[in-house]
């Protein structure tokens, strides 16, 4: 019994023990950022291990030279000595200095390379991260953060390998091999050389406890900054509008102020390191030579020569190895903001898809272009109420579907359940017979097209635009795109462009009207040739004329296609095979526009709201 | 999609961005000179102190034999000890000011570009992306700061430190300090060289950093396009050639400039073995003694540490000209007109605008949006503006406002010409709902009074429950003080409830309404509608809708194709018409057939 209790105890004991190895294991891989550096590329680790190499070899190189000077020292006080001896030892060391230019060199171009590379694959990372992200995941970081992790951060890091890769491997073995050397030499001196060394650390630690929080503000700082420029652009015309151009400079100016204030803190305390170590290693000389007066003052051996030259290239050594640890300490110093850095892009890295994506690229036989959702709940993450509650309602191939109800009633929501933007809280969404869930989400894309409320057109051109992404069908040709123009109602207008479909688009389409963005995005989801159409109140902007061509175009062209309306207009959806009327997220009424108007009271509001009696007749 | 490539005059020059660079920094000169001072006399002090040193050795190695002056000695330390110790504090001081001035300069250079955005004509807009831009005010100008803050400090200090040691040298041996100047000089040379092949590559490296924001910017704000279209594997590949020439443009600039810091070592050792070789050669001559050449060595090195110093310097210095460069050419772009000398205001204002013969089209060599556009708004009229998607309905509005200047013909308001008085006063006369919905990350409240003075939390509210707002405002957690961030999620409808509800608040003399309710149901817009209709109480009011009943109470309607007034009048005059209108207005109740 007690036996067993022993073990049990010590089988206790020893698993907390190796939890603690694993978790100290874990924290200094935290702490050196090993699971950032864990996405080099074989080549650079291979380019890293032969910086490893040469870097040892030019320092071996660069050591040899006190050496060489040291022999030189000596020859010079030998009297008799010949020149060419000394000539033939400068003549060497000259080589070795020589030999370490060129290890030196190849160094240089082999980080540069090694910190290129690195943090291209950090952005390229990043950026397919991002994409390959929910809007639910993402939510958790702005747009203006997910910018500045993308590249300033990446920038952060580069400059801390280019540094830091050089000096990590040289500093410590300077200040090992220079250590070394004069280990056995006078213990006053040794001494001396260890408290300079310890000031060295203690102010240095004091600083970084100032700094290192700081670093971490300046990046959420550059966060701001972007931000409230970001709204600068996006919000031009309201801005200007309002002449709240002297609003929007207030805000700016508090997060420069905050910025600038951050920066001037931290470098000025980066500004008292300088002089100060400077006056700490010239103390250490100067202790050094003073000690030397002392030791040979009072030596009895009569060796005061050998002490006198010792001196010197223990001073010598002594600088090279308080040299290496200062740099190993900027290394240090640098670092922390890399850290920072780091960890930011590894917040986003470590970001898991909560949307798991399924193995099927096919529907269910006989089930083409059928969308049904099963008792669907739904709640945005971390929101209390549901924005959707028990939604059911299933389509036939080539029906429309119109979704009805008042502003925040769960209407963009509901269809945004069908491309899995986010996926269902509880129930399910079907399309073509087989949950969403259950699709890669690529095939599931290929089915759909969707509009989205306001319209995203990206810079290039209009036929770019038409013509984007891919459905795993043949490029749209040119054909194409005029007829899912034409459908969507665009052609006239892209036609009397100056250059057609060739017109320069602007970010966002900043140089079109609202109806011709909404026109050019319908245009876009038409050239994908999809089984499902969803238009989240893509007609808005359109006016009745046009938007009643287009939806006859719609019936007639792609008769085939599942439609999905989110509507504001009653006159719009007078036709359609099924409307859905949402009222604080529930299905408050289903049926066609006959059937709801006769027996559907929120329906009747609507339609009463939008048109008078005789012209719902 | 890529960005157009802007056709901007790349000088590649180093000395002209910098130049440019002084030019900003000019009235920090006062401050900039008082640095230099103190890092001359910090280093001057520094660089004395090895002759102290020089004179402990020689005393030391005088006593060798005999007995060694321990007084001297003691004497020679407390005075390098002061020698270090106070200059040391004129580095720190200058350290300080430096740190100062560099943060300062980055500061107004960030703050321009925000202001210089709200001076940029709309055009300027639609040549770039909005993540170039980000980029210069962040990665840009941090790179500047970065260097100015390194390397103008250890310029200085690397400066004076040569020159300190120079004279130094110059009064300790001639020879030996010809020496030292030579292996110098080829280091200078090649520094020079480097210079002159990297410099385009570190324009390239910030142009390509710029271009890379701009295609994550956009792409991230399409994320919803890029993903339902399955676009992932196209901006990928845009995005990996674009990575991949941002990578060669970095790997090329910090590889050619990081050979000048291993160039400028070896110099060092070079100039240390021929110091060491000559001086042994004097020694051994007797013309110096062995206290000089330990001084010498002790020269050698400040001599040429400062190159590698220097060195590295100049390679960000490199990087900060080629990111000025990007700065200032946006600093430079064209402005907006200067307004500063108008004298005309519009004040008391009664609400008649006037427009006659306007044209107007987008570009020089593009053909007229709007050809020949006249119409008459009497004082508390409402106007409204029908036609096609892309008659040019929102550009008479941004013709109004003056987002775009009109080619020929005049605007005017209460008969003042709309070019006669300044944009902002012209902007005080209207509220102005707009299409596109802008909500910025702040509280519902920031939101809602935005730059509006004086509004007490009971106006606010009231404009809040005109538009509907109010309840869904009140179920969020901190109410009107909730954060609006990405977190939380609004809808289209909703933005456009509160940014009507913004207007209400500006309270301004006109309205300019845009589609403003083109997202909104039909029966909260029939709430918000009496809300309007109060609004638009004695207020001249322009009324772009598609929704026609919301415009057939309108004074005036004008229908418009092709930038041009087909037909005008009110509702029931233009039905009588048998026109254009009727045609329009039947059209939302026909059934798709």
């Amino acid at each position: 019994m007690n036996i067993i209790k022993m073990d049990v105890l010590t089988t206790g004991l020893i698993i907390t023990d190796e939890n603690l190895i694993i978790g100290t294991v874990q924290k200094v891989g935290r702490l050196f950022m090993l699971k950032l550096f864990r996405n080099l590329t074989k080549r650079d680790k291979f380019f890293m291990f032969l910086v490893l190499t040469f870097i040892i070899g030019q320092v071996w190189l660069e050591l040899q030279l006190p050496a060489y000077m040291q022999s030189i020292t000596i020859l010079i006080q030998t009297p008799g000595s010949e020149l060419n001896n000394i000539l033939s030892v400068g003549g060497l060391m000259l080589s070795a200095a020589l030999g370490s230019l060129v290890l030196s060199i190849i160094v240089a171009v082999l980080i540069a390379n090694i910190s290129a590379n690195f943090s291209a694959t950090l952005r390229d990372l990043l950026f397919n991260k991002v994409i390959s992200l929910s809007m639910e995941d993402i939510g958790g970081f702005s747009k203006a953060s997910l910018i500045t992790r993308s590249t300033n951060d990446v920038t952060q890091i580069q400059v801390f390998l280019v540094m830091g890769l050089q000096m990590l491997v040289r500093a410590p073995i300077m200040a090992i091999w220079a250590v070394i050397r004069i280990s056995n030499t006078q213990w006053a001196w040794t001494f001396s050389t260890i408290v300079a060394a310890l000031i060295l650390f203690a102010l240095i630690g004091v600083s970084m406890y100032f700094v290192i929080p700081k670093f971490k503000l300046r990046q959420k700082l550059t966060d701001r900054l972007n931000l409230v420029t970001r709204e600068n652009l996006t919000g031009i015309e309201v801005i200007r509008a309002y002449n709240a151009e002297d609003y929007q400079t207030n805000k700016f100016k508090e997060v420069n102020d905050d910025f600038t204030d951050t920066n001037i803190f931290v470098n000025k305390i980066m500004a008292v390191m300088q002089p100060s170590i400077s006056i700490i290693m010239n103390a250490l000389t100067l202790s050094i030579y003073w000690i030397g007066a002392i030791l040979i003052q009072n030596t009895m051996s009569g060796n005061e020569v050998v002490l006198f030259s010792e001196m010197v290239v223990f001073s010598n050594y002594a600088m090279q190895a308080i040299m290496s640890l200062l740099i190993l300490v900027i290394v240090f110093a640098v670092f922390p903001q890399a850290k920072v850095s780091g960890d930011r892009i590894m917040e986003v890295l470590d970001t898991e898809s909560s949307i798991i994506k399924g193995k099927e690229t096919k529907g269910k036989a006989n089930h083409s272009g059928e969308i049904e959702f099963r008792n669907v709940d739904f709640y945005y993450p971390g929101a209390e109420e549901k924005t959707l509650e028990n939604i059911s309602f299933k389509t036939r191939p080539g029906d429309t579907v119109a979704v009805i109800g008042a502003t925040g009633s769960g209407k963009s929501t509901l269809v945004n359940l069908i491309p899995r933007f986010y996926d269902v809280s509880s129930g399910e969404v079907l399309v073509n017979g087989q949950n969403v869930k259950e699709y890669t989400e690529k095939a599931l894309n290929n089915l759909i097209g969707f509009v989205t409320q306001s319209a995203i057109l990206f810079s290039g051109d209009i036929e770019e635009n038409i013509a984007y992404g891919d459905n795993d069908q043949s490029t749209p040709t040119k054909e194409d795109i005029r007829r899912a123009a034409e459908i969507a109602q665009a052609s006239e207008f892209i036609e009397k462009l100056e250059k057609g479909y060739h017109s320069h688009v602007a970010q966002g389409g900043s140089n079109f009207s609202g109806g011709q963005k909404q026109r050019i995005s319908i245009a876009r989801a038409i050239a994908r040739k999809p089984e499902i159409l969803i238009f989240d109140d893509s007609f808005s902007a359109l006016d009745f004329k046009t938007d009643r061509k287009l939806r006859m175009a719609l019936q007639n062209e792609m008769a085939n296609a599942t439609k999905v309306i989110v509507a504001q207009r009653v006159g719009t959806i007078k036709e359609v095979d099924q409307i859905i009327v949402l009222e604080n997220g529930r299905v408050a009424g289903k049926g066609t526009h006959k059937e709801l108007l006769k027996s559907n009271k929120i329906y009747q509001e609507i339609a009463h709201s939008q048109l008078s009696e005789e012209e719902l007749a | 999609m890529r960005p157009s490539q802007k056709s901007t005059k790349t000088s590649e020059n180093f000395f002209d961005n910098w130049k440019r660079m002084i030019q900003y920094s000019q009235r920090y000169w006062k401050g900039l000179l008082l640095a230099i001072l103190f890092a001359a006399g910090g280093n001057i002090l520094t660089v004395l102190g090895p002759d102290r040193l020089a004179d402990m050795t020689d005393t030391i190695s005088a006593g060798l034999k005999t007995s060694i002056d321990m007084t001297a000695i003691r004497n020679i330390a407390f005075s390098i000890l002061f020698l270090y110790g106070f200059g040391g504090l004129l580095n720190l001081l200058q350290g300080w000011i430096m740190v100062n001035i560099t943060q300062n300069i980055t500061r107004s250079l960030r703050a321009d570009i925000a202001n210089k955005i709200n001076r940029l004509p709309m055009a300027y807009f639609s040549n770039t992306t909005v993540g170039d831009t980000l980029s210069r005010v962040t990665n840009d100008v941090d790179t500047i700061g970065r260097a100015l803050n390194m390397s103008v400090q250890n310029l200085i200090s690397s400066g004076t430190m040569m020159l300190g040691t120079l004279i130094m040298m110059l009064l300790t041996n001639v020879w030996l300090t010809l020496t030292a100047i030579g292996a110098t000089a080829i280091g200078l040379i090649s520094i020079g060289i480097i210079t002159r092949f990297s410099q385009k590559y570190f324009v390239q490296q910030q142009n390509h950093l710029g271009a890379i924001n701009g295609q994550i910017e956009e792409t991230f704000s399409g994320h919803t396009v890029v993903k339902v279209y399955n676009g992932e594997e196209m901006v990928r590949k845009e995005f990996t050639d674009m990575n991949n020439q941002l990578k060669e443009s970095g790997f090329k600039s910090q590889a050619l400039s990081s050979l000048m810091s291993p160039i400028m070592t070896f110099i060092g050792n070079f100039g240390y073995v021929a110091v060491a070789v000559l001086g042994a050669l004097l020694t051994m001559n007797g013309t110096v003694s062995f206290g000089v050449v330990v001084a010498f060595i002790m020269y050698v090195r400040l001599f040429t540490q400062p190159l590698s110093q220097i060195a590295q310097s100049v390679q960000s210095l490199q990087s900060a000209a080629a990111a000025g460069e990007r700065v200032f050419s946006m600093l430079d772009a064209e402005e907006m007109a200067d307004e500063s000398a108008k004298t005309e205001e519009i004040i008391d204002t009664k609400g008649y605008v006037e427009f006659s013969n306007v044209q107007f089209s987008y570009g020089k060599d593009e053909p007229p949006v709007i050809k020949d556009f006249s119409a008459v708004a009497n004082p508390g009229q409402k106007i409204a503006i029908v036609g096609h998607t892309g008659a040019g309905k929102t550009t008479i509005v941004n013709l109004l406002m003056r987002f775009y200047e009109i080619n020929r013909g005049e605007i005017s308001i209460d008969g003042l010409s709309t070019q006669e008085i300044t944009k902002e006063n012209l902007h005080d006369q209207f509220c102005m709902v707009l299409q596109d919905t802008w909500v910025f990350e702040g509280t519902v409240r920031e939101n809602l009074i935005y730059n509006a003075q004086n509004i007490s939390d009971k106006e606010m509210i009231e404009a809040s429950k005109a538009v509907g707002l109010d309840f869904f405002v009140r179920t969020l957690s901190k109410g009107y003080d909730t954060l609006l961030d990405e977190k939380v999620s609004l809808s289209q409808g909703q933005k456009q409830q509160l940014t009507i509800a913004r207007a209400i608040i500006a309270n301004r003399p006109m309205l300019i309404l845009d589609e403003a309710t083109s997202s909104v149901d039909t029966r909260t817009e029939l709430k918000i509608q009496e809300a309007m209709d109060a609004l638009m109480e004695g207020r001249t009011t322009f009324v772009i809708a598609h929704r026609l009943s919301t415009i057939k109470n309108a004074d005036t309607i004008l229908v418009m194709d092709n930038g041009d007034i087909i037909e005008k009048g009110s509702h029931e005059d233009l039905m009588a018409q048998n026109g254009f209108y009727k045609d329009l207005y039947n059209s939302q109740f026909d059934n798709v057939s």
